[in-house]
C-alpha cells in the first residue's frame, strides 16, 4: 500500500479497487448496532483545513472516529495560523505530537505534496487549490460502482467549470485508470487547452451539453464557484444555466439508466435545477454517505498496518 | 561472555512433512462434529454457524450440509470477518478486509458456533469474540475446530475439536481444503524425522 494519498494518480487499478472493495466492507459497519471498529485505536488522524468546509471535513472525523483513531481539528482561523505561521512550522509541531495522519485542505495547489515531505506520518490531500481531490474521486467511483455494477467501459460526462475543479481532475484520472471513459462538457473559456492529453489520453472535450447527454452512463455536474464568476468566464450566470445547467428536459434526454452526479454543494437553478437534484437518478446524498465508507477505507489501508 | 562453539555442528536438518489426516479422515471428523454439535445443543435449533476465513467458512458449510443430512435442520452459515479486530495489524503490511455475511435471522439471542480450522495461540478465536460482540448480542457462543495444537497464548478451548495433534513450537499444521486448495488433508510441517 502506498504511504500517502496526495493525488488520483498515486493508485493504480489494483489499489484503488481494493480501496473501493474495503470501503464496501466498511459501509457494512453504517448498518450496524455498533458503528465503531477497533483498527485504528491508539492512532491520531489531524485534520488540518486551511479552507471552510463542511462535508469533507466531518467525513474524514465521522471515518477516523468510526475507525477508533483520535481526531484533533485544526482549523486556519482561530490558530496560529492567523498569527502567521508557516506550514512548515504547523507541520512540525503536529509532527512533534505525533500526528500519524494528517489530513489536509489548503488553497495552495501542492501544499499536501510539501507537507508530506515534512511529516513521518501518512499525508491525505483533501482538496488542494485548483489541482486535486483524490478522496472524492474515490467516493464517485464508489457511487458509481455501487449503481452500475462496473466502471470499465462507462462513459461519464464532467461538465462545468473544470479550470478550477480538483474534482474534475482527480475523477479523470482514476476514472482513467480504472477503464472508464471521460468527456470534459463546458464553456471553452473554462477547459484549459490540452487538459485531457495532459492527465489522462482517451480523455475527450466537447463544448456541447446537448450532443453528449444521449451517449452517457453518468453525468457530474460541477459547481459553479460564484467566487470566481468576477473574472468574466462567462457572460452571466443565466447564459451559462442555459447552456450548461443541467434542467428537467436535458435530464430526460439522458439513457434510461444513467445517473446524476454532483460533488456539493450545489447553486440550485445554477448547473442543477431542484427538479434534477431531487430525482431518484440523483446519488448527491448517497454521495455524501459514501464518503464516509470510502475515507474509512483509505485511513484504514494507510494507517491499519505496519506499511514503512 | 561468549558461548564456545558447538563441538559438532548439527547437520542441516530435513524438513519432514507428516500427513495427519488423509481425505478420508477429515471427511469422518467433520461427521463427528455435526453429530457432537447435534448432541450438545439438543438438535442444533437456534445455531447458527459462523466461519472464520480462510478455512473455517467452508468448514461451517461442510457441517451445516451434515447436520441436515443427519437429522434435517437448516442451520444457518454466516461467515465473520475478523481482520479489524486482529491484535497484530499493525506488525504486518495493512491487511485485505473480508466480507462478514451474518445469516438473515442475524445471531441475537442465537446459539452461535464458530468455525475455524486450526486452533493454535487462541489470538483469533479472542479477535472474533470481539468482532462478534459488535455485530450482535448472541445467547451463547462455542467453537468448533478441525485441529487442536496447543500452545494456547489466552484462556481459550474449543467444545468440539476434531484431533488434537501435540506439536513443538516450531512446527507448523497446514489445514487443506478441497474448495479453497484442492485437496482435503492435514499436514505437519517441521517434525522431528521419525
Amino acid at each position: 500500500m502506498i504511504r500517502h494519498l496526495l493525488s488520483g494518480a498515486d493508485l493504480d487499478a489494483g489499489t484503488a479497487t481494493l480501496v473501493l472493495d474495503t470501503a464496501a466492507e466498511m459501509a457494512t459497519v453504517a448498518g450496524r448496532e455498533v458503528k465503531k471498529l477497533p483498527a485504528l485505536r491508539g492512532r491520531t488522524v489531524v485534520n488540518l483545513f486551511y479552507e471552510d468546509s463542511t462535508r469533507t471535513r466531518i467525513s474524514f472525523e465521522a471515518a477516523a472516529k468510526r475507525l477508533s483513531a483520535d481526531v484533533i481539528n485544526f482549523s486556519a482561523k482561530g490558530s496560529s495560523v492567523a498569527k502567521g505561521e508557516s506550514l512548515k512550522d504547523t507541520a512540525l509541531t503536529l509532527q512533534a505530537m505525533g500526528a500519524d495522519a494528517v489530513v489536509v485542505r489548503h488553497p495552495a495547489s501542492g501544499a499536501p505534496h510539501r507537507l508530506a515531505e515534512w511529516v513521518d506520518g501518512s499525508v491525505v490531500n483533501a482538496g488542494d487549490g485548483t489541482h486535486e481531490h483524490p478522496t472524492q474521486a474515490l467516493l464517485d467511483a464508489y457511487t458509481m460502482r455501487s449503481r452500475l455494477g462496473r466502471l470499465d467501459g462507462l462513459h461519464v460526462a464532467i461538465v462545468g467549470d473544470v479550470l478550477h475543479s480538483r474534482v474534475a481532475r482527480s475523477n479523470v484520472l482514476l476514472l482513467s485508470t480504472l477503464g472508464a471513459k471521460v468527456t470534459l462538457v463546458g464553456p471553452p473559456t473554462l477547459i484549459p487547452v490540452d487538459i485531457a492529453a495532459a492527465l489522462a489520453p482517451g480523455t475527450d472535450v466537447c463544448y456541447d451539453l446537448d450532443a453528449v447527454l444521449p451517449d452517457v452512463d453518468v453525468v457530474m455536474m460541477l459547481r459553479v464557484q460564484r467566487e470566481r464568476m468576477g473574472d468574466s468566464y462567462f457572460p452571466s450566470a443565466r447564459e451559462y444555466a442555459r447552456r450548461y445547467g443541467l434542467d428537467g428536459p436535458r435530464m430526460r434526454r439522458l439513457p434510461g439508466h444513467a445517473l446524476v452526479m454532483h460533488p456539493g454543494p450545489m447553486n440550485r437553478g445554477m448547473e442543477i435545477t431542484p427538479e434534477v437534484a431531487d430525482s431518484p437518478r440523483s446519488t448527491i446524498v448517497e454521495q455524501v454517505a459514501n464518503g464516509v465508507s470510502v475515507r474509512m477505507a483509505v485511513l484504514y489501508l494507510l494507517l491499519g498496518g505496519n506499511n514503512r | 561472555m561468549a558461548y564456545p562453539p558447538a563441538a559438532h555442528p548439527s547437520p542441516p536438518r530435513q524438513p519432514s512433512v507428516k500427513v495427519i489426516l488423509a481425505a478420508a479422515d477429515v471427511s469422518r471428523v467433520v461427521d463427528r462434529i455435526a453429530h457432537q454439535i447435534l448432541e450438545k445443543t439438543q438438535g442444533a435449533a437456534g445455531t447458527v454457524l459462523l466461519g472464520i476465513p480462510t478455512r473455517g467458512v467452508p468448514l461451517a458449510h461442510r457441517l451445516a450440509a451434515r447436520i441436515s443430512t443427519f437429522e434435517d435442520v437448516t442451520v444457518p452459515v454466516g461467515v465473520l470477518d475478523i481482520t479489524l479486530y486482529r491484535d497484530d495489524l499493525r506488525r504486518h503490511a495493512t491487511r485485505a478486509v473480508g466480507p462478514t455475511d451474518l445469516p438473515p435471522g442475524g445471531i441475537d439471542g442465537k446459539r452461535v458456533v464458530l468455525v475455524d480450522d486450526v486452533l493454535f495461540s487462541g489470538r483469533t478465536v479472542r479477535a472474533a469474540l470481539d468482532a462478534l460482540s459488535d455485530v450482535g448480542r448472541p445467547a451463547s457462543v462455542q467453537l468448533a475446530v478441525l485441529v487442536d495444537r496447543g500452545h494456547r497464548q489466552l484462556p481459550i478451548r474449543a467444545d468440539y475439536v476434531g484431533k488434537n495433534i501435540p506439536t513443538a513450537l516450531a512446527e507448523n499444521v497446514k489445514v487443506t481444503l478441497a474448495e479453497t486448495d484442492g485437496t482435503d488433508e492435514v499436514k505437519l510441517y517441521g517434525g522431528t524425522p521419525a
